[in-house]
């Protein structure tokens, strides 16, 4: 017998009872302003938000904040942010990510309970992009925001292969003493563009 | 109405007067205290160390005591939900035993659920501390936890802010254990007594001058360690703050409270009883 | 009788000044969760629910397990199944010897450290590098990990700085945390460059999709399972969730549980190898089967390895994570020790006050303090508790059975307590009066007065 068949039945032999699988409800409605709320949450993630009035702002906005952070290498996945000065799609290997300064990098939606922005692995071309780079830039659709996780649950797939990720602000640590750092191994900086 | 005493072996042995002090209480809110002279203790000490075998007996004991009353009433959260929370191990489907656990109370949860006193007239004028004691808290539910997003209530919050001149402090950590614990107190003495004097250094810090609680076991632990170290607090078991509250209340204002006390418990007695022994077994403790 | 977590946690509290500092550090943490889930109204539903998600997934664990399989071997992740902690050890090595890989990065999971798995692989050339902050940390300093979340808890910056001096350069006497990370982020970042593979933990399986979860604040997971191209995954069999949507709620409890944040900085879920990649999960029993079949302590299954029971725990806090000698220390760690080797962690059940601020905690309800008195009751059944104490409590319960015993019991106590010698009675046998004073003795006890007062046991 496999260990997988025997796993499987010790696992069988042992069931308990079945209580039954509870449906997942709704979040709580919550009053206030959707983007408020998500703006509140991605500072106390440790990252910084910029509402754009339309797409057309995002790429002066990228640029300026390119050239506060002093970035040179930039690589973009938003067409709407600018070019950037890296083409993803040239690094035959993710270990070349080193060196990005900034990534600007697609949100498919924001969660307003805890500043998460939903990034999809098609968008990345090297999934390693958000991490590597040393600050990180995502644009989020305001229509694009949903209240909690619920409801982003609700519109997240994975029916075929893939890979996506949650971002609440910049890398951190509070492993020295419980003193909060920001930038542990991920990027030191998060900005989130809410168009 | 009628309630019968349920006084902890320690209480019997070592604080007497919380007993008495207890009693008086019961009688100036109208009720008319018996005390089951065969009762010894709940079983507490042996089953909390494991030694269930040892605690039986005397869980059966209890049964046949106080079996019969209509209201049993007890200075001590931790007793009390040995007899609602922890007996049915040993119990369960025996006669009268549901009935037990629908009629056995903390002292202040009597009062102010079954007796419906949500003041109490009389003067205290004390800087107090409450210690807010595991088993009453999270056990009997005495009143909310810090660790549960719910609304902050408290039973003995309730009586003791009603008194005159009563200033319950603030604490840094509201609901933290003690140490005392049972055999933990002594098996382990290190940890039980740093928790100890973190507690005394909490109520010392918030200001407070006496320290009450629903659990002289608690305040022993507490006292003990105070009184070793010298520090100028003192701990009254919250039957003798109710006591001596009580002691200094006006004869009319005790007639009234009495009076719709008496009608009031007798009511509330029976459907606590009868809604409890509708609920199922674990109605004592909500989770 | 050998060591247990009483004589530990003596000597960590010996320390007071130290003892005192690790407390304010976990209560912090309390303070910060308790913060995080009262901004969410609904919290106490949430726990309900989880727990109830769990509930249900134990009681279909196989068939969860084979449909977790079935997506996952559809979208090119290959699963392995081990037996036990050699198994699983001996199955990761596989997958990397065979790949050639000398240079392992890893991300935190406790249960590779309950498997013992740094020593196997190291013992076989293969070099691994811890790379959260705090596994790191403990890693240099040739030490376990003294909580789960936060491992490095009982350190201070000082004792880190030295650390960072001996194994990285920095300058000594530098304990600025600042500095001390900036420091580690480029050591561990030239390991991340130079890894042949990743290996994680997994926080969540997602069965509907046959996929993996994996949450970090530090982005450590991230950075060792993109760079490069060989991913492991291990998880304990109850690891899985049967769907996309349950993630919703034990997500939105396991962060402000640990940390109280919203959520970790990185929730990355895993649903193929990445391009010209390999994702390996393999799935461990190592006793968890027995523990499905244990009626009262199966619900121990559910937990999530937030860490808040330990945050909350007054002994924990006062006693450190290596006065319970066990990979999972605190309160889940004492019940799952326990359900491991019961004799041999039996000095666990009974590092507890029974406060019950745990079962409080627990974002998925695990009654944690009602299985520490099981467990209790459970060695005192077995007879596997101190003879002088089983004595004791036999000879107190039978005193207690007799009205006439133990009245004659209590006075005979009394009177001698109170013509005793305060140094007889305050001598180092009595573990109470060491630190305290032993309550003053009254001459008559409460139903000697109460006779005195009313003549009997009825009323006035």
């Amino acid at each position: 017998m496999t260990a997988r068949d025997e796993i499987l039945g010790r696992l069988r032999a042992a069931a308990p009872p079945d209580p039954g699988l509870p449906d997942v409800p709704p979040g709580e409605a919550r009053p206030g302003d959707l983007a408020a709320r998500f703006g509140d949450a991605v500072v106390a993630a440790g990252g910084v938000l910029v509402a754009l009035p339309g797409e057309a702002a995002l790429g002066p906005a990228v640029a300026a904040h390119a050239e506060k952070l002093a970035a040179r290498r930039i690589a973009s996945r938003v067409a709407a942010a600018g070019p950037g000065t890296v083409r993803l799609e040239d690094l035959a290997d993710p270990h070349e990510l080193e060196g990005i300064d900034l990534a600007v990098l697609p949100g498919r939606l924001g969660v307003a309970e805890n500043g998460a922005v939903w990034v999809d692995g098609a968008a990345l071309h090297h999934r390693g992009v958000f991490v590597v780079t040393q600050h990180l830039a995502l644009v989020v659709p305001a229509a694009e925001l949903v209240p909690d996780l619920h409801e982003a649950y609700r519109r997240l797939r994975f029916d075929g292969p893939g890979f996506g990720l949650f971002i609440a602000g910049p890398s951190k640590t509070a492993d020295i003493e419980q003193a909060l750092v920001i930038g542990a191994h991920g990027a030191r900086s998060a900005t989130v563009f809410l168009i | 109405m009628k309630a019968a005493l349920f006084v902890p072996c320690y209480v019997d042995q070592l604080y007497p007067r919380v007993g008495l002090a207890a009693a008086r209480v019961l009688e100036r809110l109208g009720v008319t205290v018996v005390f089951p002279e065969e009762q010894t203790c709940c079983g507490q000490p042996m089953a909390n160390a494991g030694f269930a075998a040892d605690a039986a007996p005397l869980a059966r004991r209890f049964l046949e005591v106080f079996g019969e009353h209509d209201a049993v009433v007890c200075p001590s959260g931790s007793c009390t939900s040995m007899v609602r929370n922890h007996y049915d191990a040993y119990l369960a489907g025996r006669p009268g035993f549901e009935r037990l656990k629908a009629s056995t109370f903390e002292l202040c949860e009597f009062v102010h659920d079954v007796l419906g006193v949500r003041a109490l007239p009389g003067r205290y004028p004390r800087k107090v501390g409450l210690h807010r004691s595991c088993h009453g808290l999270r056990e009997l539910r005495l009143g909310s936890s810090s660790e549960r997003v719910e609304p902050r209530f408290g039973k003995v919050d309730a009586l003791l802010r009603g008194l005159d001149g009563l200033e319950l402090v603030e604490l840094t950590r509201s609901d933290e254990c003690c140490g005392f614990g049972g055999t933990f107190a002594v098996a382990e003495e290190a940890v039980s007594c740093l928790m100890g004097r973190d507690r005394i250094a909490d109520h010392l810090g918030a200001g407070a001058e006496v320290v009450t609680g629903t659990d002289v076991s608690c305040l022993m632990h507490m006292d003990g360690l105070a009184r070793r170290a010298g520090l100028p607090l003192a701990f009254r078991h919250v039957a003798e703050v109710l006591d001596e509250a009580l002691a200094a209340a006006g004869a009319a204002e005790l007639d009234r409270l009495r009076a719709s006390a008496g009608a009031a418990g007798a009511a509330r007695a029976a459907a606590a009883t009868s809604a409890r022994e509708a609920a199922p077994l674990s109605a004592g403790r909500t989770r | 009788m050998s060591e247990g977590h009483a004589e530990r946690a003596a000597r960590f509290a010996a320390d007071e000044p130290r003892a005192h500092w690790h407390d304010q550090a976990l209560w912090f943490m309390r303070a910060k969760r308790d913060r995080a889930a009262s901004a969410v109204p609904e919290w106490e539903r949430l726990r309900t629910l989880a727990s109830a998600i769990k509930a249900h997934t134990r009681a279909n664990l196989a068939g969860y397990l084979e449909q977790f399989e079935r997506n996952a071997l559809a979208k090119g992740i290959r699963v392995h199944w081990a037996r036990d902690a050699d198994e699983h050890n001996s199955i990761v090595h596989g997958i990397l010897a065979e790949r050639g890989v000398t240079r392992l990065v890893k991300s935190k999971s406790m249960l590779t450290e309950e498997c013992h798995l740094n020593p196997y692989l190291e013992a076989r050339g293969i070099e691994v590098v811890d790379t959260d902050l705090g596994e790191r940390i403990v890693q240099l300093a040739g030490e376990p990990p003294s909580h789960i979340v936060l491992p490095a808890i009982h350190k201070k910056k000082e004792e880190i700085g030295d650390l960072f001096h001996a194994k990285l350069g920095t300058p000594a006497g530098l304990a600025d945390p600042k500095q001390l990370t900036e420091a580690a982020r480029g050591h561990l970042r030239e390991r991340f460059m130079a890894a042949q593979a990743g290996l994680t933990g997994v926080n969540f399986a997602v069965a509907e999709t046959g996929g993996v979860v994996v949450c970090t604040n530090e982005g450590n997971a991230d950075m060792g399972t993109s760079l490069p191209p060989l991913h492991v995954a291990c998880m304990g069999v109850e690891k899985v969730v049967p769907r996309l949507e349950d993630l919703g709620v034990f997500l939105r409890v396991l962060a402000r549980s640990a940390t109280g944040q919203a959520c970790t900085t990185y929730t990355t879920h895993f649903h193929a190898p990445m391009r010209g990649g390999e994702l390996h999960v393999v799935i461990v029993d190592n006793g968890r089967s027995a523990l499905l079949a244990d009626e009262t302590y199966r619900e121990a299954l559910a937990c999530i390895r937030c860490g808040a029971c330990m945050n909350t725990c007054p002994v924990f806090r006062r006693s450190g994570g290596y006065s319970y000698a066990w990979t999972i220390p605190g309160p889940i760690g004492a019940v799952l020790a326990t359900a491991r080797d019961p004799v041999r962690h039996a000095s666990l059940a009974f590092a507890s006050s029974l406060c019950g601020s745990c079962d409080d905690v627990c974002p998925v309800r695990i009654p944690i303090h009602d299985q520490l008195l099981a467990r209790r009751r459970d060695l005192a059944r077995a007879g596997a508790l101190p003879l002088g104490k089983r004595l004791g409590m036999w000879l107190l319960g039978r005193v207690l059975r007799s009205r006439p015993l133990y009245e004659l019991a209590g006075r005979l106590a009394r009177w001698l307590g109170r013509r005793a010698p305060r140094a007889l009675l305050n001598g180092r046998w009595n573990g109470w009066a060491r630190q305290r004073e032993l309550p003053d003795l009254p001459e008559a006890s409460f139903r000697e007065l109460w006779r005195r007062e009313r003549g009997g046991g009825g009323p006035r």
